[in-house]
């Protein structure tokens, strides 16, 4: 595959979980991806060049200084002709992604929900919780333009909103995440086995895991672990745990609980805490909770690791942070700004992680490369969407204070 | 269009559920306040319709390779086999050569706006009077 062409939607690894996607279902994703790729690439640099060329001269024209903040860039960019039709068609082309998926579930949900129920009935990898209730800051609105969020169920018991989430991942990243979505999950582990080859977890908690996708690689990476995967949203879990089972891994398990609440798992019980993409999906309050949580449940010596898209430092230039600032307005990510804005290292050391224990790595999606291309950087970087992560973990001091593992 | 076995049932049939009208759901909106794009509505509205069209076009250009595909392979077509083609490495290149080409060419507009912010060109008038006048 020419290294510029995403992948036919064909390419996907289909499980029997796998909604059944039709010829022209699957060329609609195959438009999306082109789509996003050139909204990206093609005319992604039409932002900066509306910005230097006119926005940032008129501010300071007007306020006889640079912006001082990104929010001040979007004020001003949201107000600029190219950078309102540059939103409109990269907010288009998610609302798309969400109906076309949305069509490809529902019109087979009866076969979807049956085959879930009889994998989840039958393989006990699926614990839901009903009185676990839906957190604020997921359902004040729904997440990433995705009807329903990850929770809202259509009927009783369905798989609706987790089948769709699997089914149009492809489409958003441009088929970076790999054949089965799980690029993120299949970095962590390759993180994990070239910079600490010696690490044999027993136990492993993924929070926030909502379908499972970067929670499963890491199952079928340490097959003698026990992983717990739990989220809030049970509408999630049931697709997750079939689509596990589906591809027959059996060592994880999924509970619906929240992050916030691990008072079922006792003190140091995991030997490694993981969240993937979750912590800008949660709110201030919540966050620093669910990093206390994590510091209690984990073993001395047990690694916590979260993968994100990088925090905004004062290295990082203003017109940049407003760009990936984007979807936090325009794709329904509210605590996306404030998150990226967090001193996060700081959040860590409240939770219990001394700053000497904690590190920040660079990891980028595993995917087969003789199908996927790799992940675009650089100027053509699709700005807080790009398969390319940074890491930020610590590995908890053990009783004597000693450092458990360099990172 | 998609697969007969289940498109053309609107309906769940199972016992003890009650119907899902896929068709209906499928558009439901996410939850939150849209922004709107355009000082005028109807924009925000077109914009949507112009774009769902590229696709139904691109997704019916796709639709076409593969009849042709299936035709210089086989000499028939069947619906199903329709359904079921999955184009091989060489076939996936060039049909996703054909999306990019397309892509190309009903984003011309937008992509010439960012070649002429980057161009920064005079308008005419100034070119028209500078050559009435050299």
């Amino acid at each position: 595959m020419a290294s510029d062409l995403p992948p036919p939607y064909t390419a996907m690894t289909r499980h029997e979980m796998t909604p059944r996607v039709d010829h022209d279902e699957a060329a609609r994703f195959n438009f999306l991806t082109h789509f996003n790729r050139y909204l990206s690439g093609a005319i992604g640099a039409g932002n900066r060049l509306a910005y230097e060329s006119r926005v940032l001269p008129a501010f300071r024209e007007e306020h006889g200084r640079d912006p001082e903040h990104r929010y001040e860039i979007r004020d001003a960019m949201n107000h600029d002709d190219w950078h309102r039709t540059w939103s409109a068609l990269k907010r288009n082309s998610m609302e798309m992604r969400q109906h076309f998926g949305r069509q490809i579930v529902l019109r087979q949900i009866d076969e979807l929900d049956a085959m879930a129920r009889q994998y989840n009935e039958h393989s006990d990898l699926l614990e839901l919780d009903p009185s676990v209730e839906q957190p604020a800051y997921q359902t004040a609105v729904d997440i990433h333009c995705q009807p329903g969020g990850y929770h809202t169920e259509e009927r009783d018991g369905d798989v609706t909103v987790g089948a769709n989430y699997d089914v149009g991942l492809f489409a958003t990243t441009g088929g970076a995440l790999g054949g089965l979505n799980d690029g993120g999950g299949q970095a962590v582990v390759e993180w994990v086995r070239s910079e600490h080859p010696d690490f044999a977890p027993r136990r492993i908690l993924d929070i926030g895991c909502t379908i499972g996708h970067n929670a499963v690689p890491i199952a079928q990476a340490f097959p003698d672990a026990e992983v717990i995967a739990i989220d809030t949203a049970a509408a999630s879990l049931r697709y997750g745990a079939a689509r596990a089972a589906a591809m027959g891994v059996t060592n994880i398990r999924f509970i619906q609980a929240s992050g916030e609440d691990l008072s079922r798992w006792s003190d140091e019980s995991f030997d490694w805490v993981q969240t993937t993409m979750f912590l800008h999906e949660l709110s201030s309050q919540a966050m620093p909770r669910i990093l206390s949580e994590s510091h209690r449940v984990l073993k001395p010596g047990g690694l916590m690791l979260h993968i994100e898209q990088p925090q905004y430092s004062d290295d990082m230039p203003l017109f940049e942070q407003f760009m990936r600032d984007w979807d936090a307005f325009n794709n329904n990510e509210p605590f996306w700004s404030a998150m990226h804005g967090q001193d996060l290292k700081q959040v860590m050391a409240d939770a219990g992680f001394d700053r000497d224990d904690q590190f920040v790595a660079g990891v980028r999606a595993v995917v087969d490369p003789e199908i996927f291309p790799p992940a675009a950087d650089g100027e053509e970087e699709d700005f807080g969407r790009a398969a390319i992560w940074n890491a930020y973990g610590a590995w908890k001091a053990d009783q004597s204070g000693e450092k458990a593992k360099a990172a | 269009m998609s697969g007969e076995s289940q498109s053309n049932d609107k309906t769940g049939d199972k016992a003890g559920e009650g119907p899902i009208d896929w068709v209906a759901l499928s558009g439901k909106r996410a939850k939150g306040r849209r922004p709107q794009y355009f000082d005028e509505p109807a924009l925000d509205r077109l914009y949507s319709t112009v774009f769902a069209l590229a696709a139904e076009v691109s997704a019916l250009r796709e639709r076409q390779d593969t009849v042709e595909r299936l035709l210089d392979a086989n000499g028939v077509v069947k619906r199903e086999d329709i359904e079921r083609y999955v184009p091989d490495s060489k076939a996936g290149e060039e049909r996703g050569l054909a999306t990019q080409a397309y892509m190309s060419r009903i984003m011309r507009g937008f992509q010439q706006q960012v070649e002429a912010m980057a161009a920064d060109d005079p308008p005419i008038m100034d070119v028209v009077d500078k050559l009435r006048r050299e």
